[in-house]
This record gives C-alpha cells, structure tokens and sequence, in this order.
C-alpha cells in the first residue's frame, strides 16, 4: 500500500500505521455484514447530467506563472530529475 | 455606533458602514488589530497590506458593493491567488496560488476583504485543528481545548471576534463540529451548492465549503453570496430560489424529526440536555417533536472512512513535488523522488487516510470495501428520504461531546474519528444543515444540528434564526471582552 | 518424426486518436504542436489544488460521431473514472478515463484489404484525456541514461478517443489494413487529423499466440506506440514470430509490455522494474455523467456521410471504376466528392481518369486541389465531353486544360478562340496526309514493309503541322488506307 500510494515509511512508522490501520478496519468491516447487493452504489448525491463546456478557447497561464511555483524549473519546463 | 467595532454582526457592520459611522479602513484595522495578535493561532497568514489597501479603495468608492469593507477569515485550503495557501501542510510551505477560488472571488466581488487564511486541519482530514503542520488553533472558550475541526481557525476567529464571520469547508462535519465546539453558527450546504472550484480537494463527492458566522442571519448573508452553478465546477448547481436573510420568530407547524440514533452512546449527558432544552424551545415557539429514525446512520461513520479516504487517496496523488510544492532534495531516482517528497511533505493523518483509501480501492477490496460504503451511502441517502416524508427538517446534537483538551484523541484516531458521528450521515446524504449554539455544558457551547432536505437552505435557516432568537446564546466567550 | 505445431496469432488493437477539438478534454487550453514547451496550461491541466475539470461538449460530439462510423452502440448513460498511477506525465496522477460505461459501445468495423472486404468487432471506444510530453535531456535522448527529464504540459489533456477491437484479427497485414481504414474514417469525418508522425493516431497492439485448432487464448503481450502501417505490420509479424520461437522452444510467453525498434526490427521489454500495476479505477466524483439525448444521437447518425469503405465498394460496382481509382479517388473526402460531382456530368470511368490522372497531375506543379482551383467539376466534365466527341484531340484537351487552371473560363470557348477544335473537315485532312506521303518518300516505304511503327512519325507530323488539332487516330486511318490500300 505505501509503494502504491508512493509514500515511504520507516519500519517504525510501518507497525503504527498497521495498527492503527486494522482499528479502522476493525470498524469498518461493521458494514460488510449488510446485505446490500441490490442496493446500487451512490457515487453522486446530485441529480444532474451533461454538464459540458463549449470548445471555445480560453486564457492560457503566463509562461512565467506556469513555472512560478515549481521547485525545478529547466528548459522552460519542469524538471524531474532522472526518471531512472 | 456604540461599543467596540468587533462585536458587531457582519449585519450591522454593513450598516454601520453604510450609515458612514465607521469606515472601511477603520472596520479593517480594528479587526487586524486582533488578527495580528493572535493568541488563539487561528491564521496562517495575514495580509494586513492587502486588506488596508481595498479597505481604502472601498472608502473611495461612490457606488458600493453589498458587503463593502467587512472583513472576512478564509480557511486555507482555499486558493487564494498570491496569497499563501497551505492547507495546514508542509506539503504547500510557501504556496502562492495562480488563481483565485470562486467562492473567495464571489466575496471579493462583493466587496468583502480577506484578512488573511486560517488553521486547518492537515488537508482538513481532523476534527481538532491539531493534525496541521503549523500548530494547533486554541478555543476561544478555553485554551487548553481544541477548536473542533477541520475548520478550526475558522471557527476560533469568529468566536474571538477577529472576524465577524468566515469561510470554511465541510466534509464530513468540518463546519459543523468547530462551529459547535466554539458556539457559532456553521452552515453546511447542499452538495452542489457552493462551487467547489479552489477548494483544495479533500474528498471531492462530499466536500461543499460553508460559512461561520455568529448569527444565523449572517451566516445566510454570506451563503447568499456564494451560492449558485459556477462554470469551473460540474457538480455545482442551478439555484432554485435565492438564500433570504432569515426573520422567522415562530416554528408554527414545523415539524422536526428527532433523530434517536443520533443521541446514543457517547452522546455526553450535557450535550443531550442543552440539545434536548433547545428541542423544548422549539416546542414552545409552535415545532411538533416527532422522533424519526435513520436506521443505517450509525453505518455513516464506516461508509464515510471509506469512502472519504479513497477520494483522497487519489486527490493528493498530485503532489508530487514537480510542478509546485514541497520537493524532496537529492533523491535518485523517480521513484525515490516521489516516495520522500510524499513522505517528507504529508503528516502522519493525511498518510493513513491515503494508505486507507489505496486500501479500499485496491484490486480485490474494492467491492468489499468502496462499492459497499457506496451501497450504504444510498441506504442512508434512502433513509434521510424516508424521514422527510413526514418532517420538515431533522434535528440532533452536531456533535457528542464539548471541546476535548489538546492532545487527548491524537493517539487514538478511532476516537478522534468519533467526533463526527452526527454530521456525517448528512454529509453522506449531501444535505444542508447548520449548527447554532444552543447552551453550556461545564462552561463550554453546545451545539444543536438541524438539517433539511436537499435545496431546503431556506427552510433550514429560517427555523435556526428562529430558535437562535428564542435561545438567546452569548456568544461572547468568558474572558474575551478585554 | 515428430510434426511441427501449426500456430495462428490472436491480434485485438487499441487505437488512441487525438479529437480535433480546439481545446483540451477537461479545460480551456488551446491545442497546439510545436509550440514552446508550457505555454498551454492552466490551473486545470497543471493539476493546481483546487482546480477541476469540465467536460469539453465537441470531444463528446466527435466521439459519439467516431461511434456511430464505427458501428457502436452509443450509451445513453456514460461516465468517468479516475485510472490512478504516477507518473510525471501526468499531474493528478490519475488519468479521467472511462471504465464501465464508455461512450460507445460494442460495434462492427468493415475494412478493404488486398482479398476484399473483411470485417472487425469493435469492444468499445471511450474518452480520455492525453498525457503531457516528457523531454529526456542528456543522453542520447531517450528515458534511459538521460541526466533529467522536463515535462512539457501543452499536450496534456488533449481529449483522446480510444478505440478497442475485438481479438478477432490473425494476419498482421490485416492490422495494418484496418488501420489504414479507420484512419481515413476518421480523418474523413473530421474525429482526428490522423498524423501518426506527430501522434495524433497511435496504436497498441495485443498479440497472443495459440496452435491451431485451440480456442482459449494464450498469454498476451502488449506491443506499445507504433507510429506508422509499416511499423505495426513488421512489428506485430515479429512479435508472433518471437512468441513462436519460445513456444516452439518449449519456453512459455511472459505477459508483459513489449516495444518494436523499427530501425532495429528488435523487440524489446517496455519496463525495466516491471510493477504490478492496479490503477484503482473507480467513479470520478468531480465529473457528472454523459446522458446524450437519443434524438441528438440519432441526428448525427443521419448527418453522418458515407463512409469511405462504402463509397469505395459503391464506385466499383455501379460506376464501373477499378479498385485501385476507388482507393485512390477515396483518399480524401474533398477530393471523393470532387469526383462525385464530376461523375454525375460525365462518364464516370472517364471522369476518374482524368481526376486522378491528368488534372491532379497538372495541378501538383500549381500546389493545387481540384477542389480549390478554377477546375470546377462543369468544366472538366466539359472537356471530357469534347474529348469524347472527338472535338478537341487528347494533346489539345490537356492545353486547355491547363489554360483553365491558369485563368479560369469556359473549356469550349479557349478552344473556340484559340483554334484549338479537332480538324473534323475530311477533305483538308485527306489533303494534309496527301502532302505528308508526298513530302516523306523514305517513311512510306518504311510503312510498305510492314514497319507499323512509323504511323506515330506521321502522326507526330500531322499534329505538328495542325497545332494538335488533327485527330490522330484518323490521321492513322487514312494513311493506311491510302499506302496500304
């Protein structure tokens, strides 16, 4: 989960999050008990279709701006160092 | 003009201001004053120059917007462009935005003034303002106590008059439950109602941002100013009528479900007495009690810690420490680059719910785990339904206890997670609601939580102003005066 | 001895075509190519906190379009998710892609190959928005051994329509066909400008093998990126031959993502540290979904023209054109519908004679269409009809011609004004021919002992002698008759 989620975690901080992790777990696992394989999942509590923007161009960011908050900034783009 | 310009209303600032009593810059400064001396840590930042340059612009103007020069706090997990936006988090040290939040610019247009960018929980995953990485906001009504969150600094700078009213965001009770813990008024909205557009995204199908304020009427001034369908955001919404400043005295053939699941264990017994002597109030000013159940609310709390972290999961995918953002230094490889810009910006809360959500996503967990908090979302969604067959609008406590010291839930994010037992299932429901104070309990404010059906904003603040009047709270807190 | 296993390939594609739209899937930058690097961004495209996307309505347009030429169902209920993985291409680290409900359903492809139509089951095609563009700088400019690598944000989400086909195809020359077919489809239609090179079309490949006679499918692996018919062709021809060899060797196939070097005809693995990947799709929140109105969709399956495919088969089996006018004639829909106006005003094997060969040929040299020049299809058919009637000779024809493209006007009045009509008068080309016999002793005899090609002398002279407007055919007549008896 920690490679998925790209996040790196010392051996210490791995046993906290997987005790604290199977807590909630413990939890949560109140629901799988319920029998709901009828019930249609709810990802949207709004009742609303076809929102589209019409394909008219609008105003770009400044170069400058574009670039102002990244940490490396090369060749007029942003840098990521070796991919590896 | 009588008294000090911070105890003012946003609503009779703007008429002090319009009446010529005070001016822009005198209203600004007065609240800067406090701002600047922040003992409760309620901001990130404060723009003092900012705010002192529009007050004179405004003070210029022949011709004024409806809420000319009153000063308003912003929680900053708001974009707010140039101004420092962090979020709570280490993640955006130093942030400066390249654009500007719909909402704030809503407020800006009419001519409020941003005094600066409050405390926040971390990504505003927290209940107790304590998970932000600049320090935890103190309670205005006791400074060993924690503000409620994740809008804490929102909260506390209303209750401690720095501003008279605020912006900020509420996901699973993140308006709600600070407003309560610091005896204010918080509105949730309807999901949709305000444009999520710079609202830095916490867990994107249930977060809606809401106003603080310390009266219902002012809350509704605000809310009447950021609502409605914004092109930059697909789920906001065409608003069917405008949000009137309520006047309502009377709760005449109001029908109010009292929702039983809401009151049970963990509900402490001074919570359950002022909510219940507020329930009495409305009785007497003409509300019918009627008690309702939502019989899947206590499956809230699991569908929410689900659901919420998988949304986030992939939320704060994005920093990634190349385009902006904190950036690990000298990492190798791409890989190592991701894993210690991540690990290095991201607190330990924002990194459980991410490993939470990744979790319940996964391949192989993700019908056990996100379908099935989806299918409970719909029960509970079927269950608010039900109820407002036969009520205008539910009620219950926003949240089961009263501040909780600093430092008591941290260890045990379970119990910290419990903070929102009662304002999640409405958040699940995306339903607007909103939080006044409605007593004491050991000194500190209790709050009462009525929502109503999806687009009843009206109907909900109406009968808040109502009870609001007829309680009679002070929300002045003890000590503050000086 | 032991016989060698026959084996057949099992070939589905996946087809990413960049929508012609002006702007980007999910916000208000302009597309570009070539342009320098980030000046199309925004806080959407950039994946700035806070910022959210909005669906572009002509991506939604041209895919249902793309759909309905592909055959597809088109959903009356489409949405969303977000495909989650990081990398630098993509800011929000998730792709907005569509996963169970895409905008077009299953569907039937038919295609023109060397052995005659054929047909291709279409799965689904979907929307999605496009990565950004990584520059490896140092090195030999490749991801490995680059010192560091810029990304480049003014192609990310460009609106994509991915097309995935059935695994019905086993001959890698019929990949490259289809593809050939579904590009001018497309083109045609105005869904993507199809320029392979620039990567406005892009084709993976699914390649498996199995012996023959065997249902179930065998280990796949994914050939990614290739840029051109040829590549695709060669590269899936030497996937196959690669899977066999490691069956045939009693090795087994590894799934995996595989790359063809077109300059080296090598294959060769796409990810050194192959991850599992799990993209945790699931719906995306910030997104409603896409209900088209079914009388919209019907409208544009009504608007939608004739495909190339059936003009193709239509032109040889009622015009009487060859294949080969119809693939060439049907390479574009301007220059088909040029054609087509031509062919209704004159013969129409004639019509495509001269539009594919005379008349683009002198248009070339202008840097013409037909469409765009003074040729319009009246008066080529004109001079067709003059042509046909034998009132103007074929050398004379093509000088008018010409003159039509240079200034424009009437074919029959330039040839009227510039003498230019065939010398239809029988007595004055009995007299030239007379002349010609007289004039040219040695060549008569020539033609006495049989030597047939010394006609095109006197032709060559006649028309010399007449501007080009004597008919050689007749010249050649009469010269028989009058040597030869």
């Amino acid at each position: 989960m920690a490679r998925l989620s790209r996040l790196a975690l010392d051996d210490a901080e791995v046993d906290t999050m997987r005790a604290e992790m199977s807590t909630i777990l413990e939890h949560v696992d109140s629901i799988q008990a319920l029998d709901l394989d009828d019930v249609p999942p709810t990802t949207h509590v709004i009742h609303v279709e076809n929102v589209l923007r019409a394909d008219e161009p609008g105003t770009s960011l400044p170069h400058d701006i574009a670039l102002r908050e990244a940490p490396r900034a090369a060749d007029g783009g942003f840098s990521v160092g070796r991919i590896g | 003009m009588t008294g000090r310009p911070v105890d003012l209303t946003a609503t009779a600032q703007v008429e002090a201001l319009r009446a010529g009593e005070i001016s822009a810059l005198e209203l600004v400064d007065a609240h800067l004053g406090r701002c600047e001396d922040d003992r409760w840590s309620s901001f990130l930042a404060v723009d003092a120059e900012r705010a002192r340059a529009r007050a004179r612009e405004i003070d210029a103007m022949d011709e004024r917007p409806p809420l000319a020069g009153i000063p308003v706090g912003i929680k900053d997990a708001l974009s707010t462009r140039d101004l420092v936006t962090t979020a709570g988090s280490r993640m955006l040290e130093g942030f400066r935005p390249v654009y500007t939040a719909t909402c704030v610019r809503a407020l800006e247009d009419a001519g409020a003034i941003v005094v600066g960018k409050t405390n926040m929980d971390e990504f505003a995953m927290g209940s107790s303002t304590e998970n932000s990485a600049y320090g935890p906001t103190l309670n205005p009504w006791d400074t060993t106590r924690v503000p409620g969150g994740s809008s804490g600094g929102s909260a506390a700078c209303v209750a401690a008059r720095q501003v008279p009213w605020s912006l900020g965001s509420d996901t699973g009770g993140s308006i709600r439950q600070p407003a309560a813990l610091c005896g204010i008024v918080g509105v949730k909205p309807t999901y949709g109602a305000v444009s999520r557009y710079g609202l830095i995204a916490f867990a994107s199908s249930l977060d809606q941002v809401g106003p603080f304020a310390r009266t219902v009427a002012d809350a509704a001034l605000m809310l009447s100013v950021i609502v409605g369908k914004d092109p930059h955001d697909s789920t906001s919404l065409e608003w069917p009528e405008p949000i009137a400043v309520p006047t309502a005295e009377r709760l005449d053939g109001v029908r109010i479900g009292v929702v039983e699941e809401l009151f049970g264990e963990g509900t402490e017994p001074g919570v359950r007495d002022a909510v219940r002597a507020a329930l009495a109030t409305a009785e007497g000013l003409g509300a019918e009690l009627v008690p309702v159940t939502l019989p899947h609310a206590h499956h809230g709390l699991a569908a929410y810690y689900l659901i919420a972290p998988a949304e986030c999961s992939a939320n704060l995918a994005r920093f990634d420490g190349i385009r902006y953002g904190h950036s690990a230094a000298d990492a190798g490889d791409l890989l190592e680059h991701y894993e210690r810009t991540r690990a290095e910006g991201f607190g330990p809360e924002v990194k459980r719910r991410i490993m939470l959500g990744t979790f319940a996503l996964a391949s192989g967990y993700y019908d056990a785990y996100y379908a099935q908090a989806q299918k409970v979302r719909t029960k509970i969604v079927q269950d608010f339904a039900a109820a407002f067959a036969d009520v205008d609008l539910v009620a219950s406590p926003t949240s089961p206890t009263v501040a909780f010291g600093l430092g008591e839930r941290v260890a045990d994010p379970l119990a910290m997670y419990l903070s929102d037992t009662c304002t999640i299932p409405i958040s699940l429901a995306g339903l607007p609601s909103v939080s006044i104070p409605c007593g004491l309990s050991d000194g500190l404010p209790v709050g009462l939580q009525l929502a109503g059906p999806a687009f009843a904003e009206n109907r909900v603040l109406s009968a808040a102003h109502a009870l609001e009047q007829a309680i009679g709270f002070d929300t002045l807190p003890p000590g503050l005066d000086a | 001895m032991m016989t060698a296993t026959a084996y057949e390939a099992v070939i589905g594609l996946e087809i990413h075509a960049q929508l012609r739209t002006r702007t980007k899937m999910f916000c208000a930058c302009e597309l570009s190519f070539g342009d320098e690097p980030n000046v199309h961004t925004c806080p959407v495209c950039l994946a700035h906190p806070g910022a959210l996307p909005v669906t572009n309505a002509e991506a939604v347009r041209l895919a249902v379009i793309a759909g309905h030429a592909l055959g597809c169902e088109i959903a009356t209920h489409s949405t969303f998710h977000r495909k989650n993985y990081f990398y630098p291409d993509l800011p929000k680290a998730y792709q907005i892609s569509q996963f169970d409900e895409p905008i077009c359903g299953p569907g039937r492809f038919r295609f023109l190959t060397p052995d005659g139509e054929k047909e291709l089951g279409i799965t689904r095609a979907h929307l999605e928005e496009d990565a950004a563009k990584l520059i490896h700088v140092g090195g030999d400019g490749r991801r490995a051994g680059a010192e560091q690598s810029i990304v480049d944000f003014n192609r990310g989400g460009t609106p994509l329509l991915e097309i995935v086909t059935e695994p019905e195809l086993s001959d890698p020359a019929d990949a490259s066909a289809f593809l050939r077919q579904l590009r001018l489809t497309l083109v045609q239609l105005g869904i993507t400008d199809g320029n392979m090179e620039e990567g406005s079309l892009r084709c993976d490949a699914n390649i498996s093998i199995r012996p023959v006679g065997e249902t179930t499918l065998g280990t796949k692996t994914e050939l990614k990126n290739m840029n051109s018919f040829t590549f695709i062709e060669r590269g899936i021809t030497a996937e196959i031959a690669r899977q066999t060899a490691i069956v045939a060797g009693g090795g087994a196939v590894t799934q995996e993502t595989l790359h063809y070097d077109p300059t080296t005809g090598e294959i060769h693995s796409l990810r050194s540290k192959e991850e599992a990947h799990d993209y945790r799709y699931f719906p995306e929140p910030d997104l409603v979904a896409l209900a088209p109105d079914p009388a919209w969709v019907a409208d544009l399956k009504a608007g939608l023209p004739e495909l190339p495919v059936d003009r193709r088969r239509r032109w040889v089996a009622d015009l009487g054109l060859t294949d080969e006018d119809a693939e060439v004639l049907a390479e574009t829909r301007e220059l088909g519908d040029y054609f087509e106006r031509v062919a209704a005003v004159a013969p129409p094997k004639s019509a495509a004679n001269w539009v594919r060969g005379e008349l683009r040929a002198q248009l070339r040299e202008h840097d013409q269409e037909p469409w765009q020049s003074h040729v319009t299809p009246e008066r080529l058919a004109e001079i067709i009809a003059m042509v046909e009637a034998r009132e103007v000779s074929m050398p004379n024809a093509k000088a008018v011609l010409a003159d039509v493209i240079a200034d424009g006007g009437d074919p029959r009045a330039i040839v009227e004004a510039k003498g230019l009509g065939a010398m239809n008068d029988e007595g004055e080309l009995e007299a030239l021919v007379d002349k010609l016999i007289a004039e040219n002793a040695a060549q008569v005899e020539q033609l006495r002992a049989g030597k047939d090609k010394v006609i095109g002398f006197f032709v060559g002279q006649a028309m010399k002698a007449t501007q080009g407007r004597a008919d050689p055919g007749r010249v050649g007549e009469l010269l028989r008759q009058k040597v030869l008896g």
